[in-house]
């Protein structure tokens, strides 16, 4: 078990194709670190750049205390669970599991010890003696895991594991590598384009765009605070909501509607503006709102995303099933629960110190209609 | 369903390349892949179709198969009469005339020695071309071109390409084997006339190889190998145990064609080195076969051998299904 530091790494591909741009990420020892963004991020890129798999083009990446850039694959101290499982179809799942520690001289009644302890941990000993072709794609996934963990590394890197089981048992496997993790205390490094699965997994977070880190956080602060807006639309379902408006004073101008914010204004001005659709709730009555205009609705059972417009900017709102619906909606949301983000950079923008204080009583929407 | 006949589609084989012919050994190994083929089993209407459409094929390995083989076996109990005007039956003699002639046997343990030189180097040559050129990124396109090229030489201009190089006087490999003091005399000199028909007949089959390795090597996953080179850091290592493994299915192909190529398909090399040369020549089985039949008009005997041949390569390829396929690993 080791810490990780990658520190301003980058892969230049020929053609001076920069996939990953100057990352540098710290991994504390036995963290659990899930890299996520849509797909040509450079996520798995990076992983193999960690794994050995890719050549490293710039910077430096340390497992522990050793600067790995130049050591063999097999070298690092690391074992890799691969999306395809990339197990040996010649080789049993008790061959499988024992391969690399036979090639690293491990004494064989070590190896029975340890191929035995794994099987028992993923509950795979009835197919020890069975090749990998007459397993399930869930059983499969736990002979990758297995081979994985009874090389005890330092680190372990997963390139996407789940993406090619199905729904069900994407969840149930999801559940097990937290808790195995948990269990074995090991650095991991996780690769998925999956918000849901980097929520449920992580420690933290890392979002990647374009080769580039957009955000690192706790996959709650990264939700409740998205440094961007390509973070506000990547995490969470469904995506958070962004609308134009312009900020006067302390007043919110969108479209015709006028919000009044108190003295926490972040800027003059045009913003973007983030609102979460589970934070728009059905204005009271007498309540200042919104009007919103009902293009269709999604039934999800426990929730229903109603998706419309206001002031024709599109808005989904996520309602409880109970409630009627008719056409028209009124609308609100309360003011501290509003994201700005720059028009022109996309960041976030940060309102007074007290804002984020959750202690303080949410004000209103103070709505003024247009003359 | 009603009472259909049920039957097999073309099986698909392994490499994808030459799947036709590598999924025909497969059905003769007896290995339907079960279910997955099951599933795309189809229904006649009438018993008798899929016959007829099998007639055609059935037809072509009839009249220049089975025809032949019969009338092989029938010939090889007569005394022909060189100029056509009558045949004699002579029983079992034509057989033991061949099986206690010394020079038969001396062509047989060189037709042995051949086959297996010749497959194996062909085998190993085409394999470690295939391995580095499987390594290569940058500008492979060329250089498997290069490697493939020779393969589209017929045998007896390969034979002669192979003569040239051997040449008394014009010959580069015997100009290098004289600067290392090794005067070679092909035709003239038994052992190295067999050197040359060795090292043509495994340069004409390298190409061949080396496509089948390549496919083969090329159809290993990505993912596949890159665990392996977590696992295991030689490289030496992880061909042997993970690359090689999955090599198998093409290699055990591989072996029969090329088995079968130094017993017959070396025919125009040996043809184009030993043709006309002094009579203490190294040739294998099949040139005798040729040599008795057609210079020396003993067709009996000429038959009687073509048959032995017949039953040594069933023999073989037998042996081969039985002991080396079951070490084979199918995906």
């Amino acid at each position: 078990m080791a810490a990780i530091t990658i520190a301003e790494v980058s892969k230049i591909y020929t053609g001076n194709v920069e996939a990953v741009k100057s990352v540098s990420i710290d991994i504390e020892d036995g963290e659990f670190i899930v890299l996520v963004g849509p797909s040509g991020c450079g996520k798995s890129t990076l992983l193999r750049m960690v794994a050995g798999l890719e050549s490293i083009s710039k910077g430096t990446v340390k497992i522990g205390p050793r600067v790995i850039n130049e050591v063999d694959p097999a070298e690092r101290d690391i074992a890799m669970v691969f999306q395809n499982y990339a197990l040996y179809p010649h080789m049993t799942v008790y061959q499988n599991l024992a391969y690399g520690l036979k090639n690293r001289k491990t004494p064989k009644a070590e190896i029975d010890a340890r191929v035995a302890e794994a099987a028992r941990m993923l509950e795979i000993e009835p197919y020890l003696h069975r090749k990998p072709r007459a397993l399930s794609g869930g059983q499969r996934q736990r002979v990758a895991m297995g081979r994985a963990i009874v090389r005890k590394p330092a680190a372990f890197l997963f390139d996407e594991p789940l993406s090619n089981l199905d729904a069900k048992l994407r969840v149930s496997m999801r559940g097990e590598i937290k808790r195995l993790q948990k269990r074995l205390g090991t650095t991991s490094l996780y690769v998925t384009h999956d918000q849901l699965e980097a929520m449920t997994l992580a420690d933290r977070l890392v979002v990647l765009n374009g080769g580039r880190i957009e955000q690192i956080g706790r996959p709650l602060d990264v939700y409740h605070r998205p440094a961007s807006t390509f973070v506000a639309s990547f995490i969470g379902s469904p995506a958070m909501n962004l609308i134009k408006g312009r900020i006067e004073g302390s007043r919110l101008h969108v479209g015709t509607y006028r919000i009044e914010l108190g003295e926490r204004a972040p800027v003059e001005g045009p913003v973007t503006v983030g609102l979460r659709a589970e934070d728009l709730r059905l204005a009271g009555v007498g309540e200042d709102a919104m009007l919103f205009q009902v293009d269709y609705v999604e039934e999800l059972g426990a929730q229903r995303l109603v998706h419309g417009t206001i002031e024709d900017q599109a808005l989904t709102v996520a309602l409880s099933p109970e409630i009627p619906l008719s056409g028209d909606l009124a609308v609100t949301i309360a003011t501290d629960r509003l994201h700005f983000f720059s028009t022109e950079n996309g960041k976030r923008l940060e309102r007074g110190a007290s804002f984020t204080n959750t202690a303080e009583s949410a004000r209103p929407l103070s709505l003024e209609p247009a003359l | 369903m009603t009472s259909g006949t049920e039957l097999l589609p073309a099986p698909r084989g392994g490499t994808g390349t030459d799947g036709r012919r590598f999924g025909a050994l497969r059905l003769f190994g007896g290995k339907a892949k079960g279910s997955e083929e099951a599933a795309k089993r189809v229904q006649f209407s009438s018993p008798y179709l899929p016959y007829l459409f099998l007639a055609p094929q059935l037809a072509i390995i009839f009249v220049f198969f089975y025809w032949p083989s019969i009338q092989a076996i029938q010939s090889s109990f007569y005394l022909e009469d060189p100029f056509g005007f009558g045949s004699t039956f002579v029983g079992m003699t034509n057989y033991t005339d061949v099986l206690k002639s010394g020079e038969y046997l001396g062509i047989a343990r060189f037709t042995a020695i051949f086959t297996t030189l010749v497959t194996f180097f062909a085998l190993s040559i085409g394999l470690l071309l295939a391995v580095k050129a499987d390594g290569v990124i940058r500008g492979n396109a060329t250089y498997k071109t290069l490697l493939i090229w020779v393969y589209a030489i017929a045998p007896p201009v390969a034979g002669l390409i192979g003569m040239m190089f051997f040449d008394q006087h014009i010959g580069p490999i015997v100009e290098l084997a004289r600067w290392f003091g090794w005067d070679i005399k092909v035709g003239l000199n038994y052992f190295d006339t067999a050197f040359s028909m060795i090292v043509v007949s495994v340069w004409k089959q390298i190409p061949y190889n080396f496509i089948f390795f390549l496919s083969g090597l090329q159809g290993i996953p990505v993912a596949v190998r890159e665990a392996a080179a977590m696992d295991c850091r030689s490289g030496f290592r992880r061909f042997w145990t993970v690359i090689l493994p999955l090599l198998a299915p093409t290699a055990f192909f591989l072996l029969i064609i090329n088995v079968t190529y130094a017993l017959f398909d070396t025919f125009g090399v040996i043809d184009v080195m030993v043709k006309d040369k002094a009579a203490n020549n190294p040739i294998t089985l099949v040139y005798k076969v040729y040599m008795d039949g057609f210079r020396g008009n003993d067709l009996g005997g000429s038959s009687a051998q073509s048959v032995i041949l017949m039953l040594i390569v069933f023999v073989l390829t037998i042996f081969q299904f039985r002991f080396i396929e079951r070490r084979v690993h199918y995906n």
